[in-house]
């Protein structure tokens, strides 16, 4: 891990919503053009680390610094120089522009931030839809779109610029087999063929375990593992093989925090 | 005793801590509407979408527009007939409805309606953008929201609404006309000779408009703040919607006051 270069580099970041401690003084470095899974139960901040890496919400303290740019501190446009230039992101809902259709949506970002003469921008659009199997989807409005076939166009549009590095926040959830498929497929090969960094948020341990080169753990507030797959699954401590087995009884807590149950129970209406 | 003076101290707080609430808010709201118009001109989007949003926000608005304004000026038909009646003054009927119309109720109830019809409309949509991440994904594409979003709707507002005062006022003399003329027998001549003879350009015209011109940034403004603002929630897009109408609609009538002052140099 020390050999290889860090895309982002977390360190000593903390982060709060109200008074519950998200993140604890986190250290972090997702390698470059490599795949890493950001695995956890649901509520421990996968979506928020995404955030903070983008810049969309800022660190209570810490750096994070994104191809050695710190991201907290960048003004507003540098801020968005580097999105541009570094960063695709598919948010979980897909996030497609309602008003515009699938070919608009995927062309958005490709009309706005380059000259390209409009065949070339067709070329580009189509290449891309191609690439997740919705060419012939191309006139259709995202309305008309199945949650699946939204989130590849999505994909489809986070890739447009060919970014240096994508975040995908569960691009697995909720899709068929043969649409899973081909994501995991295709996640994979954008990331060779592109040697792009990726960095995904999933819940699916035998997807991430097929694609990622790494697998970061998280739970209450701090990364509990760091490692290859396999190294995770064979010589992580308990709490880390009770994730990847997916077992429910053990030290990774699955509620989210409360005050004893019998007590609470017993309170009765106040 | 002591409990009243806590008790006094406490609302004293609560009435600050409101106090600071609403300042920050006002605060939050002026600096978007400075980055907003700082992207410049109306083209900041390219002009084929501020033609989409005049589109949706004004062409979409005139239905509502002319058929109120067609009702309006005929009740001011009616009522003004018969008030001036009673001074055998009917010929200055035209006179009465037009200045109503375009200095006070043209700029003021096409607000109103606006307001209410693309106002609403307005926060409702840029609620649902936000509460389906599309303005988080443009941001992650290094697209300005403010810029592609909030400017050429403000633009579109502005412009849109005077246009639309003035369609309404013009209905209206016309509604004012249809009654006076056709069903209470007042005389054509007198209807528009009066009209032509007493209206001013400058002092009825153009003050009517740079009050819809007001109007059109504040309501506008309103609407796409309380968008971009909402809780991306169904509960909090819907509570956003009805701040947006409520709000505007108080701003026109307070600010149609203090414009109204200042043009007749009463202030
Ligand atoms: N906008 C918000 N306001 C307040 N709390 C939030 C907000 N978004 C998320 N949270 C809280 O932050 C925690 C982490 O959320 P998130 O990053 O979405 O989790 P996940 O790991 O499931 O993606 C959750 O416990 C959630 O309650
Ligand atoms: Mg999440």
């Amino acid at each position: 891990m020390s050999s290889e270069e860090a895309f982002v580099s977390i360190r000593g970041m903390s982060f709060s919503r109200g008074n519950r401690l998200i993140f604890n003084n986190i250290d972090l470095d997702i390698p470059r053009g490599k795949v890493t899974a950001i695995m956890g139960p649901s509520g421990t901040g996968k979506t928020t680390l995404l955030r903070l890496i983008g810049g969309q919400i800022l660190p209570d303290v810490g750096t994070i610094e994104v191809d050695g740019h710190n991201v907290p501190t960048l003004k507003r446009t540098q801020l968005f120089e580097l999105r541009k230039k570094s960063m695709g992101m598919l948010f979980q809902s897909g996030a497609l522009f309602t008003d515009l259709s699938v070919f608009d949506n995927v062309a958005f970002p490709i009309r706005l931030h380059s000259d390209l003469p409009e065949s070339m921008v067709r070329d580009l659009v189509l290449m891309k839809l191609e690439a997740v199997g919705l060419r012939g989807a191309r006139d259709l409005m995202p309305a008309e779109l199945s949650g699946g076939m939204a989130r590849r166009v999505a994909l489809a549009r986070s890739v447009a610029l060919d970014p240096e590095m994508i975040l995908y926040d569960e691009p697995f959830t909720g899709l068929d087999p043969i649409s899973l498929g081909i994501t995991v497929k295709l996640i994979k090969s954008l990331n060779d063929a592109l040697s792009l960094t990726s960095v995904l948020v999933t819940h699916d341990v035998e997807e991430a375990c097929t694609i990622a080169d790494y697998v970061c753990l998280l739970s209450e507030g701090g990364v509990i593992g760091f490692d290859t797959p396999e190294n995770l699954i064979e010589n992580g401590s308990e709490q880390v093989r009770q994730f990847m087995q997916g077992k429910p009884d053990g030290p990774v807590p699955f509620h989210f925090p409360a005050n004893d149950f019998s007590e609470d129970l017993l309170k009765g209406v106040k | 005793m002591l409990k009243l003076i806590d008790k006094i101290l406490d609302s004293i707080q609560a009435l600050g801590n409101a106090s600071l609430g609403r300042l920050q808010a006002l605060g939050r709201a002026g600096v978007f509407l400075l980055s907003s118009l700082m992207w410049g001109g109306p083209g900041s989007a390219g002009f084929g979408d501020l033609v989409k949003q005049i589109y949706s926000i004004g062409v979409r608005s005139l239905s509502i527009i002319i058929v109120a304004g067609f009702f309006v000026g005929m009740v001011l038909g009616l009522q003004g007939y018969t008030i001036l009646s009673d001074f055998g003054s009917e010929a200055a009927l035209g006179t009465m409805v037009s200045l109503t119309l375009l200095r006070e109720l043209g700029p003021v109830v096409t607000a109103l309606l606006f307001a209410g019809r693309a106002g609403s409309a307005l926060t409702a949509e840029i609620g649902l953008m936000k509460a389906t991440e599309q303005i988080s994904a443009m941001e992650m594409m290094g697209v300005d929201p403010l810029k592609r979003i909030i400017t050429p709707r403000l633009w579109a507002g502005f412009i849109s609404m005077p246009i639309l005062a003035l369609l309404f006022s013009l209905v209206g003399i016309w509604g004012g006309a249809y009654v006076g003329i056709n069903m209470l027998g007042v005389d054509e001549g007198a209807y528009w000779g009066n009209m032509q003879a007493s209206v001013e350009f400058y002092d009825d015209i153009i003050k009517g408009l740079i009050k819809s011109l007001v109007f059109g940034l504040v309501v506008t403004w309103i609407a796409v703040y309380q968008g971009f603002d909402s809780i991306p929630t169904s509960e909090g897009i819907s509570k956003a919607t009805t701040q947006t109408v409520v709000v505007a609609s108080l701003a026109v009538l307070g600010l149609d006051f203090v414009l109204t002052a200042i043009m007749l140099g009463s202030i």
